[in-house]
């Protein structure tokens, strides 16, 4: 097991730069996930830490050792790929083995290894079958088992959940996690998903255009996103983004209602600004503001409604049940210790 | 008729023209539709090949219609020692131009997959030895072995000054053979090389990641990786190539026309010599019925060669 460094790294194909210096730091053991829509570069930064991609500028340690000029076979990492890249013709057997057999490892070993991973992932019986025999999430598993045959000192995931289906997703996101904080390997995993983010790491990093836009514990950046694009992106369903001013009265937003807000920032008066309160944080509350309710998903523990409010569409959930119908009018108040309020022009929280 | 008559529409339905229920009828339906392509593979295949097996059996001469002499062209045929030449000039030929081929074209595929600039035009080239007809090229192979004007000794002697005689390619039975083999192998190429290349492009590139990750290098990743994956295919252009290169006449015939001294016939040239020029139909026949054992081979190659490897088949579809 090991930390990695990575400092200042850059990525660029001829004179266009995909990724512009990141620097991010993990700690030995920890589970970080890189985070970000499509194309923000995390899965191209997660390919140059395992060597695939080469690195344009910066550097990447890890443990001790610049692993720049590595290549992939030397720098002691396991990576599961979108597609598992099981190797077709191998058994789940000889897939788990391959690495070991390429270190002329002693076939004792091999055996007593490939019978301890496949046994941490319940695959015991189905070692003698081919890849295509296998479901989706057995493929995954396998995939796993391949990297932890391996006891690499960093395991890399690229969206390895992106191709199972939703209920499986889940099942296979809690399995992740047990297994990292059985084998405690530091770990990165690439998704688009911000759920997986959340729910299964020590850190989040939310890329977006080759930039991180913010980095930390999954619930600081739930409660204090920094900008508006982690407000948008971090949380579901997302956070609802007013555009208004601040007032003394609290927040005018375009359509001329007056939402009642927290701390406010000093000589704000009169300051364009985005309002963003969460659907959770939204209440029913008789002396709230008047909205007329738009649609009802009701999802059993929960309510979702969307509300038409000051010309406005906001999504809220709520934990009780809404017996009003489409059209009617509901009043609501915003939770005032978790709104959040972004300069309108650079998007930063003020 | 009577009743059909009282209602228009059962009349309709019953009073169907004979003609439409017979095109109705799926047997006959099936049989229509296939009688042109059977009619085609009758007279074009099987006749000729009916033909020349009896032929075989007989000793007909061209101008004179034989009589059924059972296996005596066969046996007469092992004594013969220019027939005996021939079949192992045949073996020689398709092992070592098959071998030839398969070494180049595999190397050739594997450059073509990487990323090349211009790669589509490079693929383009590659094609040309296989599309130029194969007379065209074979006379072209004849002026470069030839004996006073070929390139190759002009090169080798004038120019580099490695040899002080000019090679005599074509006048010599082991020149010859090599020549021809070179020659066939030059022709080859571009089918072994194109096929292998649709091969190695289904190849998952991550499969190279994952290996490449798992320690692998280079020759191991080509051995444990793109082989066995290529495998399939590779048994499938391997069949087509032995057959094509065993039942080879054209280039044989057009450059050296069997000879020096019938030291390069092939069996298709020799049957050819003995059933057209040399007017021995019976005996010529015999020589090309003697490929089929051979062919067979190859072909029962191919069947167990073919069959699905069991990592191809699963019981998961997906």
């Amino acid at each position: 097991m090991a930390s990695v460094q990575i400092a200042d790294v850059r990525k660029a194909y001829g004179s266009t730069q995909v990724i512009h210096g990141v620097d991010i730091d993990i700690d030995d053991g920890e589970f970080v996930i890189l985070v970000g829509p499509s194309g923000c570069g995390k899965s191209t930064l997660l390919r140059m830490i395992a060597g695939l991609e080469n690195i344009s500028g910066g550097e990447i340690r890890i443990g001790p050792k610049v692993v720049n000029d590595v290549p992939p076979k030397e720098r002691d990492i396991a990576m599961v790929f979108q597609n598992y890249a099981l190797y077709p013709h191998m058994t789940v057997a000889d897939n788990m083995a391959f690495s070991m057999k390429l270190r002329k490892a002693p076939k004792a070993e091999i055996e007593e290894r490939v019978g301890k991973a496949a046994g941490i992932l319940g695959l015991d019986k189905l070692l003698d079958r081919y890849p295509r025999q296998l479901s989706g999430g057995q493929r995954q598993r396998v995939a796993m088992g391949r990297a932890i045959v391996r006891d690499p000192q960093v395991f890399l995931f690229d969206e390895p959940l992106s191709n199972l289906d939703a209920k499986l997703r889940v099942q296979m996101r809690t399995e992740i996690k047990e297994l990292h904080q059985r084998l405690k390997t530091t770990t990165v995993y690439v998704t688009h998903d911000q759920i997986e983010a959340m729910t299964m790491a020590d850190k989040i990093v939310v890329m977006h255009d080759g930039i991180i836009e913010q980095m930390g514990a999954p619930l600081d950046l739930y409660d204090k996103p920094v900008n508006l694009f982690v407000a948008a992106f971090i949380g579901s369903p997302s956070m609802n983004l007013l555009k208004g001013r601040i007032t003394s009265a609290g927040f005018e937003t375009e359509g001329g209602v007056v939402w009642p807000i927290g701390e406010r920032p000093a000589n704000a008066d009169g300051r364009p600004a985005v309002f963003g309160i969460r659907p959770e944080h939204i209440h029913l509350d008789p002396n709230g503001l008047e909205a007329e309710v738009v649609v009802i998903e009701p999802m059993g523990s929960e309510t979702q409604v969307v509300v038409r409010c000051g010309g406005q569409n906001l999504t809220c959930v709520f934990r009780e049940r809404i017996t009003a119908k489409p059209g009617e009018t509901i009043r609501i108040t915003p939770d005032i210790k978790v709104t959040h309020l972004f300069d309108a022009e650079t998007g930063k929280r003020l | 008729m009577a009743a059909a008559a009282a209602d228009p529409r059962t009349v309709h339905s019953l009073q169907h023209n004979w003609l439409v229920r017979l095109f109705d009828y799926k047997p006959f339906l099936i049989f229509i539709c296939l009688l042109p392509a059977a009619a085609f593979l009758l007279v074009f295949l099987s006749y000729p090949l009916g033909l020349g097996i009896w032929l075989a059996f007989t000793d007909t001469r061209i101008g004179r219609p034989g009589s059924f002499i059972g296996l005596e062209n066969f046996v007469s045929l092992l004594e013969d020692r220019v027939f005996i030449t021939s079949v192992w000039n045949t073996l020689l030929y398709t092992g070592l131009a098959t071998f030839g081929k398969f070494a180049l074209g595999l190397w050739l595929a594997l450059l073509l997959n990487n990323h090349l600039p211009m790669k589509s035009l490079l693929r383009a080239i590659i094609l040309i030895p296989w599309i130029v007809p194969t007379v065209l090229s074979a006379i072209a192979f004849w002026w470069i072995y030839d004996a006073q004007f070929s390139i190759i000794s002009y090169v080798l002697v004038d120019v580099l000054g490695w040899r002080d005689t000019y090679i005599d390619f074509l006048g010599q039975p082991w020149p010859a053979r090599f020549s021809l083999i070179a020659a066939n192998i030059w022709r080859g190429i571009p089918f072994v090389a194109i096929s292998l290349l649709a091969g190695l492009q289904t190849i998952s590139p991550s499969l190279y990641e994952a290996a490449m990750l798992d320690g692998a290098n280079a020759w191991q990743r080509f051995r444990h990786v793109t082989f066995p994956m290529l495998m399939p295919i590779l048994a499938v252009v391997l069949t087509f190539s032995v057959l094509f290169t065993f039942t080879d006449f054209q280039l044989v015939y057009a450059i050296t026309r069997g000879g020096p001294v019938n030291a390069t016939h092939l069996m298709a040239t020799l049957a050819f010599q003995r059933g057209i020029p040399g007017g021995q139909l019976g005996e010529g026949a015999a020589i090309a019925v003697a490929m089929i054992p051979f062919l067979i081979m190859a072909t029962l190659f191919s069947y167990y060669g073919l069959s699905r490897r069991k990592w191809q088949q699963g019981e998961a579809n997906d």
